[in-house]
């Protein structure tokens, strides 16, 4: 199988990298067009600004090239909010993949941390992303935007309100948690993409 | 629900852990990488890893340790010690690290954490403040690994670290710190309860009760330790459990 994961202004593919050698995956991290659509499946991670990062894929043309894949693709983190209509981070207008929103978190109590950092859990699980994974399992999140609620929504997260804590439409997946950090759930999640 | 975290934290010299009483009285309690897998086994929720011997010549060994502790483990981790400059950052990140912290570097020049910021993010920007209760019961920031006193309250420090762009804050308190009497719950409570960035609550923790104390009383977002999980007195699953007993919640 040939696994590409997608290089781009971002950080955190060394450890997605990391963690697919953990689950004896290796991977190919390129931005080169032909291996990315000669690839069985695409990851798209990502910890960055939505804004630069929309920039540096059209500059590259990496945006078209993303939208019209027709293998599993997962976005992880950032990826997953680049896959959707709109971010408001700096009002960037992103990949319109998934027809769901990126907001910002805006808590009314000031005690509520923004962002999110840590172990939540995800639950109403859908989709073989999901298989045999318990409802309720925890993740490691690390975000300050999120997507909402939606008819892509395949897994939901409370914090400050509902959210989605991951998306899927046809060939696309996204999740908002780091599956790369997120303990033996995570390596879970990663097996069960690899086997879609 | 977001849970609250237990953190152990590696001091590492020379390629191996160690950890001091007080900041002195250095002893041994094995491999980092190794220790750092077990603990992410057993449910540790991120680990720290400071580096107390830091120097320029040692940075090297540094990336190549954290590239080995990123291979090995699948839970996040935070990289400290000597940091000083978006140079030395980039390379810890690029071997692996999810975070790093600094602490002196960017007391003296606080543009750093700014720096920091715009290149990587405040999400991977942890500040960790060495801190002591004087006799006039303020809080004041120390350096070098608690050997340099200052004259700055840590709340005024926090504050303007966070103005910077701090993504987290790693709290120690020197007058606990070692003594397994319990964390300071008043300047961590301080500081959780105005600045909108966790705070990881260090040095003092001795019994499971003082960790439940340091999430309600001291409004702690996370717990770190180092010598108690090293030398086994407490175990992190236990720990766990008695959290969740006493409605503490936490990742099982």
């Amino acid at each position: 199988m040939k696994l590409v994961i997608v290089k781009y202004n971002a950080g955190n593919i060394q450890s997605v990298m990391y963690a697919l050698e953990r689950i004896g995956v290796e991977a190919v991290v390129t931005d080169d067009h032909e291996q990315i659509r000669a690839a069985d499946k695409v990851i798209f991670p990502g910890v960055g600004e939505a804004n630069s990062a929309m920039r540096y894929l059209n500059q590259r043309r990496l945006d078209e090239l993303l939208k019209n894949l027709n293998q599993p693709v997962l976005g992880v983190c950032l990826g997953m909010q680049l896959m959707c209509k709109h971010s408001e981070e700096n009002d960037t207008e992103c990949l319109g993949i998934f027809d769901e929103n990126v907001k910002h978190f805006s808590p009314v109590d000031v005690s509520v941390k923004v962002p999110q950092i840590g172990w939540n859990n995800i639950y109403d699980l859908k989709t073989g992303l999901f298989k045999d994974v318990p409802d309720n399992s925890y993740c490691y999140f690390v975000h300050g935007f999120y997507a909402a609620l939606g008819e892509h929504t395949i897994a939901i997260t409370d914090y400050v309100q509902s959210y989605s804590s991951a998306l899927h439409k046809n060939n696309f997946y996204g999740v908002q948690f780091h599956p790369e950090k997120s303990a033996a759930v995570g390596e879970k999640i990663l097996k069960n993409f690899l086997e879609l | 629900m977001l849970t609250k975290r237990i953190i152990p934290c590696l001091d590492i010299k020379d390629g191996r852990t160690v950890k001091g009483t007080n900041f002195v009285d250095l002893r041994d309690a094995g491999d980092p990488v190794e220790l750092g897998a077990l603990y992410a086994q057993q449910g540790a929720d991120e680990l720290v890893f400071l580096d107390i011997t830091a120097t320029v010549e040692k940075r090297k060994t540094l990336a190549q340790l954290v590239n080995k502790i990123a291979h090995k483990i699948n839970i996040p981790f935070t990289v400290g010690g000597g940091i000083s400059s978006v140079e030395d950052v980039s390379v810890l990140l690029q071997n692996g690290a999810d975070k790093i912290s600094v602490n002196t570097a960017a007391f003296k020049r606080p543009a750093l954490i700014r720096e920091l910021e715009k290149d990587f993010g405040s999400q991977c920007v942890v500040l960790a403040i060495d801190t002591k209760k004087e006799e006039d019961d303020e809080w004041y920031v120390y350096l070098n690994g608690g050997r340099t006193k200052t004259e700055v309250r840590c709340v005024d420090w926090a504050k303007q670290a966070f103005d910077l762009g701090v993504g987290e804050i790693l709290l120690t308190s020197m007058n606990h710190d070692g003594t397994k009497q319990g964390f300071a719950h008043d300047i961590t409570s301080a500081l959780s309860s105005t600045l909108p960035v966790p705070v990881i609550a260090s040095g003092g923790g001795g019994t499971m009760q003082h960790f439940v104390d340091v999430f309600e009383r001291g409004r702690a977002d996370a717990a770190l330790a180092a010598s108690i999980f090293h030398f086994k007195e407490i175990g992190i699953a236990d720990l766990k459990a008695y959290l969740s007993d006493h409605n503490v919640h936490v990742r099982r």
